[in-house]
């Protein structure tokens, strides 16, 4: 704590403790007022963790979120703003360093990003931390004019007194900072928001459109080294021997040296590294995986689809049901490893001394990952520095549980320190690293069948899914695992909300070596494309209308049916078309959100499939920014739909077959459908938003596909030959 | 040694004879703005003005560029109309791609003042964003013209 402990400080740990809700305060407080980022300067007020004001009228709020698009740099903020009364040209941000006063709220002791879950779980620890500081501002300005405090308002950065007295902020900070903080913390009317529901632009979108955003990889640091690591060409090899003769001879590369996972080059600047990796002879071991091929995994997934797994959900008895039904279907459905492909690179620049550790890092997952480099390096978790940069995209990609590219980086940095380097090193990886690293979603394979009786009711459901765990071996396995299901395999599937009377959901969970993570929207990125498919299937059996019969079996789920509805009405579901032009329609909750999307497509005599239009319905619960409402459905939209037209990785002899966009391909603007998105005005708990809006884009795509061509899509990505007239 | 002129300024820097001008960029004359997305002209993130034209830098060796006038997005006025537009829409997410999308939307507007849609797909094509905020780059390119319209007007009911 470097022996700063003022006022202020002391004052944060009791307005902590108040705070409650998760707030762990008290513990290894960052020592605020020695940090020059978080630090409290000269005069200024920092009523708790997320607040700074300063003599100048400036309100730092310290956010404990990555920002990777979804725009929690301002939606967080509006949540302080909103109950702080603060004036919103003022407001600026600063990303929080690693202390437990940043933990999650949900997740246990660390700090992270992920799940949908920012504004959902800082809601209430934001808005108090806003109230408390907007108190004692009116505490102090009340002592100031000898009034009730009870008379005094805030308003945009200022106390107003009874008389039109006025003091801002900046001119209260002094006075505030040495009052003890409320006992109890009164949260203004919700029926009044002066931000919270309004469009708000985003607070970090000069600095992007200027080209001055920092992102991981473009951290600087004096005397820097740039770094390219060689890894196995099979996920599990290792390296054997190698020989960098030529490359240590080459322009520009300082050291070629052996790390876990693989050889390291350090050079001068990147184009060296690269160029020293490009000459390195290296034989590898490449372990058990190299006679992976996806095709035999798709065949021996579907094998195992058809035998009993892990009962994730049972609900009366389908298979007895389906033995009796009228009419049953069955259906088979796969879906591939997808990278995550953000358009920044994984990378991480270190500085490693003697006895400290300082990181720049485009990272979700700030705790785990400066731990797991701290181990790396032989020093204390708090000896080592974390700093967020701006993400250039996340996906959670960046969010790994094993936390692979920081610690290949502390693992470059403690080699080169044995040797006798002592300067910051950025690893970098080039875009096909990044394609061929690993940590895909995971492939998945399902077998369906459904049961109708006579009158055509949907009375049997059995859904059997084939795909590897992303938990398993991880810190969260427990927390997320139950009686042996991954419930990220079966989210969206085990749940499904239809009214079915028998339901059976079976999971198998087999064990690879192929590297899987969350992919934004995780499991739902592929229940949601195989349950809202073969509800429309169901309905073609039935010779229902798929939204009638969705509306019919939603009765008891107000808010799914409510954005079905919204949806099918905005987009004239039932009503003509252009000619040849068809509409889908899918509806999926995730992550506490709604959303229905109906697509408008057509399909040429090549097979070939446009997009025309998508128009989306989201029930989000309280709303804080529409505009990024509309933002992250656009891109979920555009995210859902590159998988479904291209999003494929494959695996031959162990090998990764993509490597860049020219076979990694995404979609392109000239391929952009119109978008259109309606928000449900809701006063239910906050949603989620940054992932709800992929699941239902691709069966909503394919059961358009179906109503143009008659031909189902029961696998992606979607192939043009399969749709040939 | 390579001689650069880049936002006009000019710079001296030690770079190996092949070395993509989009490295040199970043990493010896420190303008970070510009980015690396693919390294195989696939993604336009690294796009950057030579002599008034939309090039990708990962593509063309430093040294090819001496001589010329090599413009990176901290080159672009904060009161250009693309740049302007760009924040009225707010358009980035993450933010990353931004820099190459506006690069080539400023060249496409220098060329063709009020594009058509098609125009922009033209354009654009070859820049992705990979958090899909294409609806906005449209909506603002459009916007940017309206603007700099505007700002003709101006200046021609001045003079």
């Amino acid at each position: 704590m470097n022996g700063v402990i003022n006022m202020s400080r002391r004052d944060f740990i009791k307005t902590g403790a108040i705070l409650g809700g998760g707030l762990v305060l008290g513990i290894s407080l960052h020592p605020i007022g020695s940090d020059s980022e978080a630090g409290v300067k000269p005069g200024a007020f920092a009523p708790n963790a997320f607040i700074r004001i300063g003599t100048d009228d400036s309100v730092t709020i310290i956010v404990n979120k990555s920002e990777m698009g979804q725009g929690v740099y301002t939606s967080l903020p509006m949540l302080v703003a909103e109950e702080l009364e603060a004036d919103w040209s003022r407001i600026r941000v600063e990303p929080a360093p690693v202390d437990h006063a940043y933990d999650h709220t949900q997740w246990g002791p660390i700090q992270g990003t992920g799940g949908s879950s920012s504004v959902r779980s800082e809601w209430d620890r934001l808005s108090k931390a806003g109230a408390a500081a907007r108190m004692m501002l009116i505490d102090a300005a009340a002592a100031t004019w000898k009034v009730n405090a009870d008379r005094c308002i805030a308003q945009k950065g200022a106390v107003i007194g009874p008389a039109g007295q006025r003091l801002s902020f900046g001119q209260l900070a002094e006075k505030a900072a040495a009052l003890q903080p409320p006992k109890e913390v009164v949260l203004k009317k919700a029926s009044r928001p002066d931000f919270l529901g309004k469009p708000v632009r985003r607070l970090d979108t000069p600095d992007k459109v200027n080209g001055k955003a920092v992102f991981g990889i473009d951290s600087k640091a004096p005397e820097i080294l740039a770094a390219v690591v060689a890894r196995p060409p099979v996920f599990g090899g290792k390296m054997k021997t190698f020989d960098a003769d030529k490359a240590k001879k080459m322009r520009g590369v300082k050291a070629v040296l052996p790390v876990a996972t693989g050889v390291a080059v350090i050079a001068d600047d990147f184009w060296s590294a690269d160029q020293g990796r490009e000459a390195l002879k290296i034989v590898w071991d490449e372990g058990t995986l190299a006679s992976l091929e996806t095709q035999k995994q798709l065949s021996d997934y579907a094998e195992m689809a058809k035998k009993p797994g892990n009962a994730a959900m049972k609900k009366g008895d389908a298979e007895a049901s389906l033995k009796n039904a009228a009419k049953t279907i069955n259906a088979e459905y796969a879906v591939p490893y997808l990278a995550h492909a953000t358009m920044e690179t994984l990378n991480c620049l270190i500085d490693l001394r003697a006895d400290s550790c300082e990181l720049w890092v485009p990272t979700q997952f700030q705790t785990l990952d400066r731990n797991a480099a701290a181990k790396i390096v032989g020093l204390k978790p708090e000896q080592v520095k974390l700093n967020t940069t701006y993400l250039g995209g996340g996906f959670g990609r960046k969010a790994n549980p094993h936390n692979d590219f920081v610690s290949e980086a502390a693992y470059v940095a403690k080699a080169a320190r044995d040797a006798g380097i002592q300067r910051p090193i950025k690893v970098i990886w080039t875009r096909e690293d990044d394609t061929r690293g690993g940590y895909y979603r995971p492939l998945w394979y399902d077998n369906v069948s459904a049961g109708l009786d006579k009158e055509g009711r949907l009375v049997a459901w059995h859904h059997t899914i084939v795909g590897q765990s992303i938990i398993a071996g991880t810190p969260f396995e427990k927390a997320l695992a139950k009686n042996g299901i991954d419930e990220t395999s079966v989210e969206g599937a085990a749940d499904t909300p239809y009214a079915i009377p028998n339901i059976l959901v079976e999971l198998h969970s087999p064990k690879l070596g192929v590297p899987v993570q969350w992919w934004r929207s995780v499991g739902h990125s592929h229940t949601a494309f195989v349950v809202e498919s073969f509800i429309d299937e169901v309905a073609n059996a039935a010779r229902r209308d798929p939204y009638d019969l969705r509306a019919d079996l939603l009765k008891e789920h107000p808010r799914n049916l409510g954005v079905l509805k919204l949806a099918a009405d905005k987009a004239g579901w039932g009503k003509p078309l252009p000619a040849g032009r068809r509409l889908g329609i899918a509806v999926h909750e995730s992550f506490g959100s709604y959303v229905a999307q109906v697509a408008e497509v057509s399909v040429d005599s090549k097979g070939r499939v446009k997009v025309h239009k998508v128009v989306c319905a989201v029930d989000c619960g309280k709303i804080v920014n529409p505009d990024t409402i509309i933002a992250q459905m656009e891109s979920g939209i555009v995210f859902g739909l590159t998988a479904a037209l291209y999003g494929e990785i494959t695996l031959k002899q162990g090998r990764v077959e993509q490597s860049n966009f020219h076979d990694y391909p995404m979609l392109r603007i000239n391929e952009m459908p119109v978008v259109e998105v309606y928000i449900v005005d809701s006063k239910d708990a906050p949603g989620g938003i940054g992932e709800p809006g992929v699941p239902p884009i691709a069966p909503a795509v394919c059961n358009a596909i179906f109503a143009a061509t008659g031909k189902r899509i029961r696998s992606l990505p979607i192939r043009a030959d399969l749709l040939k007239a | 040694m390579i001689s650069l002129e880049v936002n006009g300024r000019k710079y001296e820097v030690d770079a190996a004879a092949d070395e993509p001008l989009l490295w040199v960029i970043r990493e010896k004359i420190g303008l970070t703005g510009t980015k690396y997305g693919c390294g195989v002209a696939q993604c336009g993130a690294c796009t950057v003005h030579i002599d008034g034209q939309p090039e990708r830098s990962c593509q063309i060796p430093a040294k090819d560029a001496q001589g010329k006038k090599i413009t990176t997005i901290e080159g672009i006025a904060e009161s250009d109309p693309v740049k302007k537009a760009w924040i009225e829409d707010d358009v980035p997410q993450c933010g990353y791609c931004h820099p190459g999308q506006i690069m080539s939307a400023v060249a496409l507007i220098k060329k063709i003042p009020a594009p058509t849609d098609e125009d922009i797909d033209r354009a654009m094509t070859g820049n992705i964003c990979r958090c899909g905020t294409y609806q906005r780059i449209r909506r603002a390119i459009h916007r940017a013209s309206a603007l700099k319209a505007d700002e003709v007007m101006d200046k021609g009911g001045k003079s």
